[in-house]
C-alpha cells in the first residue's frame, strides 16, 4: 500500500520521457515558446475549462445556497410557505431583531447557546491541542512500539463520528454506564450516580467526547509539523546545555508556529460549529448546558419549522466566525512579523 | 528531545494516559457487542457474563442495517469520486496556470470550507423542496440529493488540499513532459497525478471518511428509502428497549471499513496533511 513520495516522483520523469520520444529531438525550438504556458495562446482557455466543473458545482452548492440563505433570513418563512416560498411575507430585519433581542425567549436562548458554545470551543481546543502536542512530542523519538501507539492514537479520529459518540453515550448512561460504574462503584468518588447527559454535567460530557474525537487530529498535524524541524537545532541546543523543556520552548514551539496558527483556527471553527456531538449524545431533547449553536439552529428551524429565524441565526453565526477568523489572522500575522 | 530520565517518564505517562483514554471506549464498544441484552441493561461489568455473538446476528434484522450500509456506501463513494475528479482538474488549473479570477476562486473555496454545514442545510432543503415541486425530481430523500449536499464539505477540502499537494511537486517535471510533447492534460495524467498519488489517496480517504460519518445532512435529507448508517443506527432505540449490544456491534461493523482503510493509508494521509496544511 501507500507508496512513498520519492518512489512515485522518481518513476514520473521516465514515464514522461517514454511518452513522446519522437518529438524530443524535433521540438527544440517550438517548446521554448510553450514553456511560458500561462501566456501561451492555445492554453489561455484551458485553465477555465479545467475549472468549469468545479465552478459550476461551487455555484450550485455554496454560492446559490448562501444567497438563498441570506434572502431567507429576511422573510417569514414558516412551514406554510416552504413549497410556495414566493408568497412568504417580507420580514425585513424582524428575524434578526428577534434573534438578537435578549429579552425575547428566542433571543435569550440563542444568547445562552452562544455562551455555551464559546466555553465548549475554548475548552475543547485547548485540551485537544495540549494532548496532541504532548503525544507528538512524546512520540518524536523512535522507541519500541511507537508505530503501534501512533496507530492506536489515530483510531478515534478514523472512527465514524456517530460510532464514537454512540459509544460514549453508552458509557455515560446513568445506571448502566461504565463511567458511573468506575466513579461510584470502583473509586467511590461520587456518592450517588450522577446524570451525565442531563443538567449541567452535559457540558462536561460534550467537552470530553469532542476532545476524544479531536485530539488525534491535533496530534497528527503537530507530528507532521515536527518532521520539518531540523534535528541540528536540538543538537545545538543540547550542546549549549539546554534541557528538554527549554528546547521545547525555544525550538519546537517557534518552529511549529505556522502549523499551530492553522491548527488552532481549524479546531476552533470545527468545534464552534459542531453538530454531531450534541445531536448524537442528546438527541433532540437538548439540555441547555449542551445546546451548541449549530444544534440550536437546527432545532429552532426544524422543531418550529420557522426557517426565517433559523436562516437569520445562521447568517449571524457566519458573520461571527468571519470576523473572528479575520481578527485572529491579523493578530497572529502581526505578532509573527514583529518576531 | 534527549532521552533523559525526565523525558522517559513524561513519555511513559503520556502514552499510558492517552492510551487508556483512547482504549477504554473501544474496549467498552467491543465487549458490549459480545454481551447478552440483560448485561447491557444492568450495572456495567467489565467482562460479559456470557460471551455471545448473537448481537452481530440480530442487528441485521432489528433494523434494515444492510440497506443502510449500502446507502452509505453508494452516497459516500459517489461523493468521494465526484469531489476527487472535480478537485484534480481544478487544483491542476490553480497550481499550474496563472489566470484572471484565480485568487477569487481559491479564496471562495478556502472560505466555504470554514462555513458551518448548518448554514447550507436550510437553503439546500428549501431549494431541493422547490425543485421537487417544480420538476418532480425528488432530491430530499434521494441518494443523489445527499451526494450533492456531501459535496459541500468534500469538494472545498479536496481542492484546497490538492492545490497544496500539486504545488509541492516540482513544475520542472510536467514542464519537461510538455517539452517532450505532452499536452497539459497529458502532463497532468502521466506526470503530476502519479507523483501526487499519496495526496490523491489522502484526499479520497478523507472525503470518504467524513461522508461516511456525516450526521447533519443525513438527519434531514433522508427518509426510509435512502437512510444512511448515521441515522439508521438510532433505530436500535425503541420505545421499550435500547439494544445497546446491537448498537455497539453495528457501530463496530460500520467502523471497520473506514478504520482499516485509514490505517492502511496512514502514511499517505500524513504526507497529504503535511503538504496541504503545513505549507
Amino acid at each position: 500500500m501507500a507508496t512513498s513520495t520519492s518512489s512515485a516522483t522518481s518513476s514520473a520523469p521516465t514515464a514522461a520521457r517514454t511518452a513522446a520520444p519522437s518529438t524530443a529531438g524535433a521540438g527544440t525550438t517550438r517548446p521554448r515558446r510553450r514553456r511560458g504556458r500561462a501566456t501561451s495562446r492555445d492554453h489561455k482557455l484551458l485553465p477555465y475549462l479545467l475549472l468549469a466543473p468545479a465552478v459550476v458545482m461551487e455555484l450550485l452548492i455554496h454560492i446559490l445556497p448562501m444567497l438563498v440563505g441570506i434572502w431567507m433570513s429576511f422573510v417569514r418563512l414558516t412551514k406554510f410557505f416552504l413549497a410556495n416560498w414566493s408568497a412568504a411575507p417580507w420580514a425585513g430585519l424582524g428575524n434578526y431583531r428577534l434573534a438578537l433581542d435578549i429579552n425575547s425567549s428566542i433571543g435569550a436562548k440563542l444568547f445562552q447557546s452562544f455562551l455555551v458554545t464559546i466555553g465548549f470551543s475554548v475548552a475543547a481546543v485547548v485540551l485537544s491541542w495540549g494532548l496532541g502536542m504532548a503525544a507528538a512530542v512524546a512520540l518524536q523519538q523512535p522507541f519500541r512500539g511507537r508505530g503501534i501507539v501512533r496507530t492506536l492514537f489515530l483510531v478515534p479520529y478514523a472512527l465514524p463520528a456517530y460510532a464514537g459518540i454512540l459509544t460514549w453515550n453508552f458509557m455515560l448512561q446513568r445506571d448502566t454506564g461504565l463511567i458511573n460504574h468506575v466513579l461510584a462503584d470502583n473509586l467511590h468518588l461520587t456518592g450517588d450516580r450522577p446524570f451525565w447527559l442531563l443538567g449541567n454535567n452535559a457540558f462536561t460530557s460534550l467537552v470530553v467526547v469532542a476532545v476524544w474525537r479531536l485530539w488525534p487530529f491535533a496530534f497528527l498535524t503537530i507530528m507532521a509539523g515536527l518532521q520539518s524541524v531540523p534535528t541540528e537545532l536540538y543538537e545545538a541546543a543540547s550542546v549549549d546545555g539546554a534541557g528538554n523543556l527549554r528546547s521545547w520552548r525555544s525550538i519546537t514551539l517557534p518552529s511549529l508556529r505556522p502549523v499551530n496558527i492553522v491548527l488552532v483556527l481549524v479546531l476552533f471553527l470545527w468545534t464552534f460549529s459542531d453538530f454531531n456531538t450534541p445531536y448524537v449524545l442528546f438527541g433532540t431533547a437538548q439540555p441547555p448546558a449542551g445546546d451548541l449553536v449549530s444544534f440550536h439552529i437546527y432545532n429552532a428551524s426544524f422543531l418550529t419549522w420557522n426557517f426565517g429565524i433559523g436562516a437569520a441565526m445562521s447568517v449571524l453565526l457566519l458573520l461571527f466566525l468571519m470576523v473572528l477568523t479575520a481578527a485572529y489572522l491579523v493578530v497572529t500575522n502581526r505578532r509573527s512579523s514583529r518576531a | 528531545m534527549r532521552n533523559t530520565k525526565g523525558f522517559m517518564s513524561f513519555r511513559a505517562v503520556t502514552v499510558l494516559l492517552l492510551g487508556a483514554f483512547t482504549l477504554i471506549p473501544l474496549y467498552a464498544m467491543v465487549t458490549a457487542a459480545l454481551k447478552p441484552l440483560r448485561d447491557v441493561q444492568s450495572t456495567f461489568t467489565w467482562w460479559p457474563s456470557t460471551l455471545t455473538v448473537s448481537p452481530f446476528v440480530d442487528m441485521w434484522t432489528t433494523v434494515p442495517l444492510a440497506r443502510y450500509f449500502g446507502n452509505s456506501l453508494v452516497v459516500s463513494g459517489l461523493a468521494t469520486l465526484a469531489s476527487v475528479v472535480l478537485a484534480v482538474l481544478a487544483a491542476f488549473a490553480v497550481s499550474r496556470f496563472s489566470f484572471r479570477g484565480r485568487s477569487i476562486f481559491t479564496t471562495t473555496v478556502l472560505s466555504t470550507q470554514m462555513f458551518p454545514g448548518v448554514l447550507f442545510l436550510l437553503p439546500l432543503f428549501l431549494i431541493f423542496t422547490n425543485i421537487n415541486s417544480a420538476t418532480g425530481i425528488q432530491l430530499v430523500g434521494s441518494r443523489l440529493g445527499l451526494v450533492i449536499t456531501y459535496l459541500t464539505f468534500t469538494l472545498p477540502f479536496s481542492i484546497w488540499m490538492l492545490v497544496g499537494y500539486f504545488d509541492s511537486i516540482p513544475r520542472e517535471l510536467d514542464e519537461a513532459a510538455m517539452v517532450d510533447g505532452c499536452t497539459p492534460l497529458g502532463a497532468l495524467w502521466r506526470v503530476v497525478l502519479p507523483a501526487a498519488r499519496p495526496g490523491v489517496i489522502a484526499v479520497a480517504i478523507y472525503s470518504f471518511m467524513t461522508a461516511w460519518g456525516e450526521v447533519l445532512f443525513a438527519s434531514v435529507m433522508t427518509n426510509d428509502s435512502n437512510r444512511t448508517l448515521a441515522v439508521g443506527l438510532r433505530e436500535y432505540s425503541t420505545q421499550t428497549n435500547v439494544y445497546w449490544n446491537q448498537i455497539m456491534a453495528a457501530s463496530l461493523v460500520v467502523s471497520v471499513p473506514v478504520v482499516v482503510g485509514f490505517l492502511l493509508a496512514q502514511k499517505s494521509f500524513v504526507a497529504g496533511v503535511t503538504a496541504g496544511a503545513v505549507k
